[in-house]
């Protein structure tokens, strides 16, 4: 076989590429098209032919599903209001058509602050279409691996997918650490101290408490292969949110605050959970750290 | 912003497979859509840059590109943010691959 | 505003909203008819405890008394901003908060969000903005981010950012701004009573946004975007 691809040094469209069955992806609303941001140039900023997001249809190890993959290196991922549309559109188009899941690829710092408007709108346009998605039967997937991570408005929207991937290398947050060390100090939230904002964001702290389902090397086939086993595992499943599921996470969220509230690091709340050998969490491979995590993580 | 065009008469190469896009709108990095045309047998490229004042540049790596091509009705838009020429070169080199189908 | 003399404006009939930590909650009659009021005041940033109080309010509503129309009240400064939140996972106590409002809406709540403040951003996105329709007062404050930081991150220099929000809603702050693009159903001028009876009787279709922005002027392509791709077709530009 061939050489592992990192995910996260991937571009979007290199994700979907080897993501999915060779020659698959057939793109709505491609580059050709030419829908770019109306607001990019007033701002004298670049536009892209995709507005950063990759929209269409593809298949998953031959099962077909929608897809969509955003692109970390335009602006950051950010949702502006063609970017959001597309979004909207594609989950929208997932229920007409009936497809079994949509896979999200994120990789986002939320709204585009050079369309600051109409992205918190679009952003909140996104949770309806994908909340509308499941309770139509649709399976929603999300991957997060790219090194923008999932942030602001995405982080959100994020959260609220059936099932959510990681890779250590993925973060999972709402304000980035430059934002909260801006308004707080660096005493609240040191940004360059890399390690403590792989700590507290990172992939390996989001599957212990209960916010990611799945945590793989940083390797595009094991992305693949946990997908696939996402999609397959939901197909003809309940998809739609409930009271049960949602007390469920009420009270899990409710248990996190009380236990680990009053704690200041993540590794506070690695020893607290039990993790043998909390501190060296960091340092644990994929294989090593999913096995360690087996009997103390929380969540599902 | 500066937006620059360029148009090259008597290409032979003509490509006929669907358009392509190669690279991404980043820090010191381009994307380049890459799609058949009818342009007379000419070969067109819009270039939007960020970084105003190098046209000269620019017009000499797209003629070094047209010399060793030679397209014909090929439309070819460009969204840069400060690429240098090499990495231009390369970004148009691999469009006209993909398109030709033995990308890497 | 204060919310005191805001709930008995729109509450001749009576409430008995009270005041936690900057977290409200209560109910109130309108018409003779129960309605559950949550919401937030102080312009309190919006942090895992207030958004977990939102949202066990809002899932007792569901659980206690089917279909009774739920009030959200906005006023923050947005999501609170410290590393505890971040570590704690905030972005999954806000998604848990919309996710319960999504839930009340399918089990037959109509749920209406009212701007009588704030709403900044991360603060706003997962309760105003997941209600069936969303409301605000003129004097409301309404934005991502002020245009002296916008100027700062974008680089356009803050009277070109001024100029440009004459003409293109998306960069200023402002009720009018949201309303011309779908994102607020309506600005209450006068009579707040009245205009809660309107919108309780208001019928739900779904979300309308795209489409009214489209119609008021102030989001032109989005609509347009999502119609392309449910049907396959290029986008009409308008």
């Amino acid at each position: 076989m061939s050489r592992p691809v990192s995910y996260q040094e991937a571009t979007a469209r290199e994700r979907l590429h080897h993501l999915f069955n060779a020659g698959s992806f057939e793109e709505f609303l491609p580059p050709s098209e030419r829908v770019t941001s109306p607001h990019l140039p007033q701002l004298n900023a670049p536009v892209a032919f995709d507005d950063g997001v990759a929209i269409g249809r593809a298949l998953l190890g031959g099962v077909p599903v929608y897809v969509a993959a955003q692109e970390g290196a335009f602006m950051g991922g950010a949702v502006g209001e063609v970017h959001g549309a597309k979004l909207v559109g594609l989950l929208r188009k997932a229920v007409a058509d009936k497809v079994a899941a949509v896979v999200l690829l994120v990789e986002s710092g939320g709204v585009r602050l050079h369309e600051a408007n109409a992205g918190l709108i679009a952003v909140s346009e996104v949770m309806r279409a994908l909340l509308d998605a499941r309770d139509a039967g649709v399976a929603v997937v999300v991957l997060v691996g790219g090194s923008n991570g999932a942030f602001g408005g995405m982080g959100i929207v994020t959260r609220c997918a059936n099932v959510v991937i990681m890779s250590e290398e993925g973060r999972l947050a709402m304000s980035g650490p430059e934002v909260i060390e801006t308004a707080n100090g660096v005493e609240e939230f040191d940004s360059r101290d890399r390690a403590l904002v792989w700590r507290t964001t990172g992939g390996k702290h989001r599957y212990l408490l209960g916010d990611c389902q799945r945590i793989v090397a940083d390797d595009v086939a094991a992305f693949r292969v946990a997908a696939q086993e996402a999609v397959a595992s939901l197909a003809g499943g309940d998809t739609a949110l409930s009271l049960e599921a949602l007390e469920a996470e009420q009270k899990m969220l409710s248990d996190r605050l009380n236990n680990y509230g009053a704690l200041h690091d993540p590794i506070d709340i690695w020893t607290a959970m039990q993790m043998p050998d909390a501190a060296n969490i960091p340092m644990l491979d994929a294989d090593s750290f999913v096995a360690a995590a087996a009997s103390h993580r929380h969540g599902g | 912003m500066e937006t620059l065009n360029y148009r090259f008469e008597n290409g032979t190469h003509r490509l006929t497979a669907p358009p392509e896009v190669v690279g991404v709108v980043g820090s010191g990095n381009l994307e380049v859509l890459i799609e058949p045309a009818s342009l007379d047998g000419a070969c067109s490229i819009e270039i939007t840059t960020a970084a105003v004042g190098f046209g000269q540049i620019w017009e000499a790596v797209m003629r070094d590109f047209q010399q060793r091509w030679l397209l014909a009705d090929t439309r070819i838009s460009i969204n840069d943010m400060g690429a240098t020429p090499a990495v231009v070169s390369l970004r148009l080199d691999q469009a006209v691959q993909t398109m030709l189908g033995d990308a890497p | 505003m204060d919310w005191k003399k805001l709930a008995n404006t729109l509450f001749p009939e009576g409430h008995s909203i009270s005041e936690q930590n900057e977290f409200l909650s209560g109910e109130a009659q309108v018409d003779g008819q129960t309605v559950a009021v949550i919401g937030t005041t102080g312009h309190t940033p919006i942090g895992i405890e207030i958004a977990l109080a939102q949202a066990q309010a809002i899932l007792r509503t569901v659980r206690d008394f089917p279909g009774r129309p739920i009030l959200m009240l906005i006023d923050t400064q947005g999501q609170r901003l410290r590393h505890r939140d971040e570590m704690l996972g905030i972005n999954s106590y806000m998604a848990h908060l919309g996710k319960c409002v999504d839930l009340a809406r399918r089990k037959g709540h109509k749920i209406i969000g009212l701007v009588y403040d704030q709403a900044l951003s991360g603060g706003f996105i997962t309760s105003g903005l997941m209600a069936d329709a969303c409301h605000a007062l003129p004097d409301a404050t309404i934005r991502v981010m002020g245009l002296p930081a916008m100027a700062r991150i974008t680089k356009v220099p803050e009277e070109q950012l001024t100029e440009l929000a004459q003409s293109n809603p998306v960069f200023a702050p402002g009720p009018e701004n949201y309303l011309r693009m779908g994102g607020l159903e309506s600005i209450w001028h006068g009579d707040l009573a009245a205009h809660l009876r309107t919108a309780l009787a208001q019928p739900v279709a779904g979300d309308q946004r795209s489409a009214l922005g489209l119609q008021r002027g102030g989001r032109r392509l989005a609509q347009p975007v999502i119609d392309a791709v449910l049907s396959g077709a290029h986008v009409q530009r308008v």
